[in-house]
C-alpha cells in the first residue's frame, strides 16, 4: 500500500528553496556592490 | 532617457533607489509569502500545495522578465552604444537567471503531489529549461566579452536572439498538450479567485521591487569595477610616460 504524501512537506521544501535562493542572491548582489565601490574608492587615493 | 543613462545621474538616483527596493522588496515579499503560507485556505483540488503558486509564480514572471530587460538593453545598446545599457543587460542576467531556477525547482517540488511526477518535457517545462540555460550561455559570453575588453556587442545580439523563446514559452501551454495549465491570469482578466489572487500581486511586486533592487546594485558593481580600472589604467600610463 502507498503511503500518503504529505502535502506540507512539499511546500516547505519550496519555501526553503526559494527563500534561501532569493535571500543568498540578494546579499551576494549588496555585497559584491560594497566591495566594488570600496575598491574604486581605494583608487581614487593618490 | 539619454539624460538617465548619464553615469554621474545613474548613481546618484541609484544610492538611495537600491536599498529602498531591496528593503521595500523584502518587506512586500515577507508579507505577501507570510500571507500565502498562513491566511490562506487550502485550494479544492491542490489542498496546501496551492501555497507554492506564491513563489513559484513571482519567480517565473521574473525569469522572463528578466530575459526582456536583457533584450530591451540589448537593443537600446546596439541602437546608442550606451554602456550603461549594456550594464543594465549585465546586471538583469544573475537575477533573472536565479528567478528562473528557483521557478523551475518550485515548480518541480510542487508538481510532484499535483501531477505525480517531478518532471515531464512538455512545452512550458522544456522552454523554462532553455530559458535557464540561455542565461548560462549569455552570463558567460558577457563575462567573457569583459574580461577580454572584446566589444558587449556579441552578448548584446546574443541578448536579442534569445528573446525569441520568452514568446515560446508564454504561449506554450497553448500551443501545445501539457499537464501545466493554461494561462490563469490574461489580458482579458484573472481565473484565480480573489482569496489568492490578493497575496499573489502583493508576492510579484515584492520580487519585483527586490529584483530591481538586484539589479541596481549589480549595474553599480559593474559600473565601480570600470572605473577603478579605467583609472588603474590611466594613473599606469602616466607613470609609464614619466
Amino acid at each position: 500500500m502507498r503511503e500518503a504524501l504529505d502535502q506540507w512537506d512539499f511546500v516547505v521544501a519550496a519555501y526553503a528553496v526559494g527563500l534561501a535562493g532569493t535571500l543568498a542572491m540578494v546579499a551576494w548582489s549588496w555585497l559584491a556592490m560594497i566591495r566594488a565601490e570600496r575598491r574604486r574608492e581605494e583608487t581614487r587615493r593618490p | 532617457m539619454h539624460g538617465f543613462a548619464n553615469p554621474k545621474r545613474f548613481l546618484s538616483l541609484a544610492r538611495w533607489l537600491t536599498p529602498l527596493l531591496m528593503l521595500g522588496g523584502l518587506a512586500l515579499a515577507g508579507v505577501g509569502l507570510a500571507w500565502g503560507l498562513f491566511l490562506v485556505p487550502p485550494d479544492r483540488l491542490m489542498g496546501e500545495t496551492v501555497r507554492i503558486l506564491f513563489l513559484h509564480v513571482p519567480t517565473a514572471w521574473l525569469g522572463m522578465g528578466g530575459w526582456t530587460a536583457i533584450a530591451i538593453s540589448s537593443l537600446v545598446y546596439l541602437v546608442w552604444r550606451h554602456p550603461l545599457a549594456a550594464l543594465a543587460a549585465r546586471g538583469a542576467a544573475v537575477p533573472g537567471m536565479v528567478f528562473t531556477a528557483i521557478c523551475l525547482a518550485t515548480g518541480s517540488i510542487w508538481g510532484r503531489p499535483t501531477w505525480g511526477t517531478w518532471w515531464v518535457w512538455d512545452g512550458r517545462l522544456t522552454s523554462m529549461l532553455v530559458l535557464l540555460f540561455l542565461y548560462f550561455g549569455y552570463i558567460a559570453l558577457a563575462q567573457a566579452a569583459a574580461r577580454e575588453g572584446v566589444s558587449a556587442r556579441i552578448p548584446a545580439i546574443f541578448g536579442l536572439v534569445g528573446a525569441v523563446n520568452i514568446p515560446i514559452i508564454n504561449r506554450s501551454v497553448v500551443w501545445w498538450n501539457s499537464l501545466h495549465q493554461p494561462p490563469s491570469i490574461t489580458t482579458g482578466g484573472s481565473a484565480i479567485d480573489g482569496v489568492f489572487l490578493a497575496p499573489l500581486l502583493v508576492c510579484v511586486l515584492g520580487f519585483s521591487l527586490l529584483f530591481g533592487g538586484v539589479v541596481l546594485a549589480r549595474m553599480r558593481a559593474l559600473l565601480a569595477d570600470l572605473q577603478a580600472e579605467a583609472r588603474l589604467r590611466r594613473r599606469a600610463s602616466e607613470a609609464a610616460h614619466a
